[in-house]
């Protein structure tokens, strides 16, 4: 007969086996099990005794009050005094972490995305160096991240991480985190859509110590500086996220003072478990449904092709679950991918911005809601997949968040917000690099990407160029500000984008134009990174429309700053007449997506664009005649697509409506509806293919079989579970080989032979 | 009882169908696909979407391409309201976007007001004499 087993010597021997290999780890590579976890960890025993001991709730109100103070205050420094434009425009957080290493407080304003975030790098920190005798985690100490495979949206955006001691006890912990732009990728502003690999990508920082006694270290700051485009902005906003941070400990300390640790940890931990049981009580008043939509990815930045993205949301007793499976496979050697963290991140921000704005803004409010990806897949990608442009892919899971809760939000008694359209959700602005007229390098972006045009709600119009979907609060900067340190002008800004509103009962917020043209240097370039040239990567809600879809135009072989001190009448102020009228003799206009790799561009030469609409919301025949004549005077749509779009008769020399005319001429739309369209089944049998378009690259499911996926064409089709790695073309070697074909053919049919034809 | 689900549908508890909010038509079973009790149109995205730049000229227009996406739309077959849009891949499937857990439903609205008009949330005032909680 067998022994029985001795449990207690089996776990002794595990622990040995763990020691073991953590000692002899060679590699510490991201840890899944860090990574793929966004929940607040489980209450430790000190918690637990805390918790129990302080219940006083006015007192932990007061606490929490203070420390929230603390991070408005650590924001407001480093929005004063950072550097990176990103800094001064609002795209950075402030927050105070449980010893464990939780978000429980952080700054209301700025990038919320952050707030579930920062926990990975802390949470590596706590489990690889606190032990580690060559890095070891002391008062005084800080550590920089920003590498995404750590736990990041992207790795233009660097985090500084103190601990907060207490007679020599780890008591909590604070952060600051700016998107810095500059990382030494090998396109300039921190985002390129070049990178084909990880290591196209730049910087890469796992968290390491990089401060000691409050002091930066200067030899990694020299070797940071010398990684980076902008060396010296590197090292002055490292130092004000120290000094925030150090701010943030200061603060923390006069808590300690008062109320002593445990106080201050009862108020952390009960802080997070509030939090917690309030958002399982608002999910379970939802109605217990499967919520599904996807969105239309219609570039990788590179060429045009069709990704999918997209979600299923159920919601059964207090579980939410938000599930992805069916999007895109990754693609191998294209930037567009996330780490899972992003992801999560911006389903976690669309609840932020969107759904509960009153709950306070931590990791806890994140933490019940569940999240399924498929592996090796556009919103969650290998460690060995390109991911600068993980915006594409987390913008885009965030639309579909937002389209799908939108759906059961609309029942609930209990609302904290408008029920609304999905927000537009890409950065149509100019990212920008070289030279400028100081002599210095620059790499950065445009403020302007904050200017995002706001879903429609259920009762009134979107907001025009608003906020980005990143962060409610976040600013669009003075552009005569910026023109102090950058060789170009935005000669049309600020202006709406005329006729391109994403119609509805109550329409989207509209986005306005962008042309810029450099002035002041030789060695100065832009480039754009937004996919929608070919598709809306947006949805409209309950009946009311998407935008259109939003271009990038050029006029090349001109100076226009010429052409603006000779013949100034010849210079318009829009894209429909510049690109329509070709005022500029001899010049050349061309359309392009909004992937636009880094373009050296040269004086005068025209960049033109248009941010985005936010998703119309209900049936546009049912919109205030008002509104639409509002929008006729206000130069957002012309009077001929006002007719056609919402059907309203009126005069159009005095825009006086014909209310009787409006309405026998929306009820014959509505007949007309009725007469055109198809019942379901006969729709389906008409239009319904088995498979994806033949002649445009397709990624993803189709039709609701997510256990396969498509991989570029009808005949690669993969197992979603585990695609198998995905390369694409460069799209230079694509038009040299359809130039070769062209040529080969002319050869033929003029019966030349190639001058050698040695292989 | 009817639980008001959209702008422009609600379900009959006790009958369990879908109905169309603005005409009263009972669209199908609250358990099913609501979308195969209405009419669909198979949208020319140049109807909603303005080419603002020529697109004799130009090969982006401002105007979605319409090999790259479809917009469906989907009518009430009694009154004609818009109930709802789909921007989707070219031939794929309408989705199966709400699907109920009716006996759920049920038993959460038997503790709830029946609603007649939606809640909108709180608002947001530019009054600063105003203050919120
Ligand atoms: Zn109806």
């Amino acid at each position: 007969m067998n022994k029985p087993i001795d449990l207690e010597n089996v776990a002794k021997d595990q622990e040995l086996i763990k020691k073991f290999l953590h000692e002899t780890t060679l590699f510490l590579g991201p840890d899944p099990e860090i990574i793929r976890d966004h929940k607040i960890m489980p209450r430790t025993e000190y918690e637990e005794k805390c918790v129990n001991e302080y219940t006083d709730l006015n007192q932990i109100a007061s606490i929490r009050d203070r420390l929230q103070a603390a991070c408005e205050e650590g924001f407001e420094m480093v929005e004063q005094m950072g550097a990176a434009p990103g800094a001064k425009w609002g795209d950075i957080i402030t927050g105070i972490y449980s010893a464990s290493g939780d978000l429980t407080i952080g700054s209301a304003g700025g990038v919320l995305i952050f707030s579930v975030l920062v926990h990975h790098p802390i949470k590596f920190i706590i489990k690889n160096w606190i032990d580690e005798k060559t890095v070891g985690v002391k008062e005084g100490d800080g550590f920089i991240h920003n590498d995404s495979r750590y736990g990041n949206v992207h790795n233009t955006d660097q985090s500084m991480i103190l601990p907060v001691f207490h007679e020599g006890k780890l008591v909590c912990w604070v952060a600051s985190t700016v998107h810095e732009g500059e990382n030494g990728a090998i396109e300039p502003g921190g985002m390129p859509s070049m990178a084909e690999t990880p290591f196209d990508e730049g910087l890469k920082m796992s968290p390491f110590k990089v401060v000691e006694n409050y002091e930066i270290k200067r030899d990694l700051l020299t070797f940071l500086q010398n990684s980076v485009r902008e060396p010296k902005l590197q090292y002055e906003d490292m130092k004000v996220k120290l000094f925030a941070c150090m701010r943030l400990e200061k603060r923390i300390k006069e808590v300690l003072e008062i109320e002593g640790p445990d106080a201050l940890t009862a108020c952390l931990r009960y802080t997070n478990d509030s939090v917690m049981d309030e958002v399982r009580r608002r999910i379970s008043e939802w109605p217990d449904m499967t919520v599904r939509t996807h969105v239309i990815m219609d570039s990788t930045l590179r060429e045009n092709a069709l990704l999918k993205v997209n979600l299923a949301v159920t919601k059964k007793g207090d579980r939410l679950i938000f599930d992805f499976s069916g999007s895109s496979p990754e693609i191998t050697n294209r930037a567009i991918n996330t780490q899972l963290p992003g992801l999560k991140g911006m389903v976690a921000q669309s609840f932020m911005n969107h759904v509960w704005p009153d709950l306070p803004r931590g990791q806890a409010g994140f933490s019940p809601i569940e999240v399924i990806t498929p592996n090796s897949s556009i919103v969650d990608c290998s460690y060995a997949a390109p991911n600068s442009q993980s915006l594409m892919s987390i913008f885009t899971g965030f639309t579909v968040a937002q389209h799908a809760t939108a759906k059961f939000l609309y029942s609930i008694p209990e609302k904290y917000t408008r029920v609304l359209a999905p927000w537009y959700n890409m950065i149509n602005t100019f990212i920008w690099g070289g030279v400028n007229q100081h002599g210095e390098t620059l790499g950065n972006l445009c403020a302007d990407l904050n200017g995002m045009g706001g879903g429609a709600r259920m009762d009134r119009d979107g907001e025009h160029a608003l906020a980005p979907i990143f962060a409610t609060m976040a600013d669009i900067g003075e552009q005569e500000m910026n023109e102090e340190e950058v060789p170009f002008l935005q000669l049309v800004s600020k202006k709406m984008t005329i006729n391109t509103q994403a119609p509805g009962k109550f329409r989207g917020g509209m986005g306005y134009t962008m042309i810029v043209a450099t002035k002041d240097s030789d060695q100065w370039g832009f480039m754009t990174s937004c996919v929608g040239s070919k598709a809306p990567p947006i949805q409209g809600l309950f009946g009311g429309y998407a935008c259109g879809s939003f271009p990038l135009s050029k006029v090349t072989d001109v100076d226009v700053y010429d052409v603006l001190l000779n013949e100034p009448e010849k210079f318009k102020h829009s894209i429909p007449e510049i690109m329509n009228e070709q005022p500029f003799e001899g010049a050349d206009y061309s359309t392009h997506h909004m992937g636009l790799g880094f373009d050296l561009s040269k004086r005068g030469e025209l960049f033109m664009i248009s941010r985005g609409s936010g998703g119309g919301y209900g049936d546009p025949l049912e919109r205030d005649p008002h509104l639409v004549i509002q929008d006729i005077e206000e130069s957002l749509i012309t009077p001929d697509w006002a007719k056609k779009l919402y059907h309203v008769i009126f005069n159009e020399e005095t825009l006086k409506i014909d209310k009787e005319a409006t309405k026998a001429e929306r009820d014959t739309m509505r007949t007309q509806r009725k007469a055109q369209g198809l019942p379901y089944d006969e729709f389906v049998k008409k239009y319904v293919k088995p498979h994806p378009p033949e002649n445009i690259p397709f990624y993803g499911s189709w039709n609701g079989d997510n256990d396969v996926v498509y991989a570029g064409s009808l005949d690669d089709k993969r197992d979603a579970k585990n695609p198998g790695p995905i390369y694409m073309t460069h799209p230079k070697d694509v038009r040299i080989s359809e130039l070769e074909a062209e040529l080969t053919a002319v050869r033929d049919e003029a019966g030349i032979s190639p001058k050698d034809t040695r292989k | 009882m009817k639980v008001l689900m959209t702008e422009y549908l609600r379900i009959d508890l006790d009958s369990e169908k879908w109905e169309c909010r603005v005409c009263d038509h009972e669209i199908g079973s609250a358990r099913g696909n609501y979308k195969e009790g209405l009419l669909v149109y198979n949208r020319d995205p140049a109807d909603i979407h303005p080419s603002i730049i020529d697109p004799d000229k130009y090969r982006f227009t401002f105007c979605p391409d319409k090999e790259w996406v479809n917009i469906y739309e989907f009518y009430c077959p009694s009154c004609g309201t818009q109930m709802e849009v789909e921007y989707t891949f070219p031939g794929h499937e309408p989705l199966f976007d709400m699907q109920v857990d009716v006996d759920a439903l049920k038993e959460q609205w038997s503790h709830r007001e029946e609603l007649t008009e939606p809640t909108t949330g709180p608002n947001v005032l530019v009054d600063r004499g105003h203050h919120h909680h």
